[in-house]
């Protein structure tokens, strides 16, 4: 029975913590796999999660809201307004001398705001320079991966009234 | 014999690795397909979201045989046992 160590034998505090660094470190085929189809399963989870939004998704109501009258801005001139909700904020632009487009203002990137250039004739989001056509929202340039959300506008008499958006 | 063993060791090492592969290309599709129905269904079109939640639950399905198939490889091929276990510095594990 020896109670003391031999000079030869390992430290004492790596007896106690036998634990090697690289050991932890190493990742078995085993644990990797089990990460891989845990992986697959979160996967599954975000698609079921998506479909659980479509279905319980509430079909949005668009009111008939007043956003100006005819010839309040210039040609070529924009109006801000907030539609359907006051969360939502939209642009109207007179392109013409009767005619008026308006569209989402939040950029389909990244959500930042996207303004008017009337020297380039397009609607631009100075974030990443994503460029939008002012005819129809469609992407010119950029990042964003849809056309903007165009707000449909009627007329009543001297009044223009945004009754829907059309979703690209 | 150990020859055998050996052989027969190798061919499971083999089948492992490719199960793994085989997971690991499932599991870039299905991150694909999520982004994909993400950004549809964030453009508004929710139409996609039920054909590739079947197809996204057939591919774990697929992960998940794999994995098993995998563990079931190693039994087979005996590669736990310490004495033969060459190429890899803690064998199988």
């Amino acid at each position: 029975m020896s109670l003391l160590r031999s000079p030869s034998r390992e430290p004492l505090w790596r007896e106690e913590f036998s634990v090697f660094t690289s050991d932890e470190r190493y990742v078995t085929r085993r644990q990797f796999a089990k990460f891989l189809t845990l992986a697959s399963l979160g996967m599954f989870v975000g698609n079921l999660w998506v479909l659980a939004k479509a279905y319980f998704a509430k079909t949005p109501s668009f009111p008939s809201v007043e956003v100006g009258e005819v010839g309040e801005i210039p040609v070529r001139g924009i109006k801000l307004f907030t539609y359907p909700t006051p969360k939502d904020h939209c642009i109207l632009i007179r392109t013409g001398e009767d005619e008026y487009v308006a569209y989402s203002q939040k950029c389909t990137h990244l959500s930042c705001a996207v303004y008017f250039s009337a020297k380039d004739d397009r609607l631009e989001c100075p974030c990443h320079q994503g460029f939008f056509s002012v005819r129809d929202g469609s992407v010119l340039q950029g990042p964003p991966p849809r056309p903007l959300p165009q707000i449909t506008l009627e007329r009543n008499g001297a009044r223009l009234l945004a009754v829907g958006v059309k979703e690209s | 014999m150990a020859n055998l063993e050996r052989s027969k060791q190798r061919r499971g090492l083999v089948a492992i690795n490719g199960a793994i592969t085989f997971i690991v290309i499932l599991l870039i599709i299905q991150i694909w397909l999520l982004s994909a129905t993400l950004e549809t269904f964030l453009a508004g079109h929710t139409g996609a979201a039920v054909p590739a939640a079947i197809f996204s639950g057939f591919v774990f399905l697929g992960c998940l045989a794999l994995s098993l198939r995998r563990e079931s490889i190693k039994s087979h091929a005996n590669l736990d046992k310490p004495e033969i276990k060459s190429g890899c510095r803690n064998g199988l594990r």
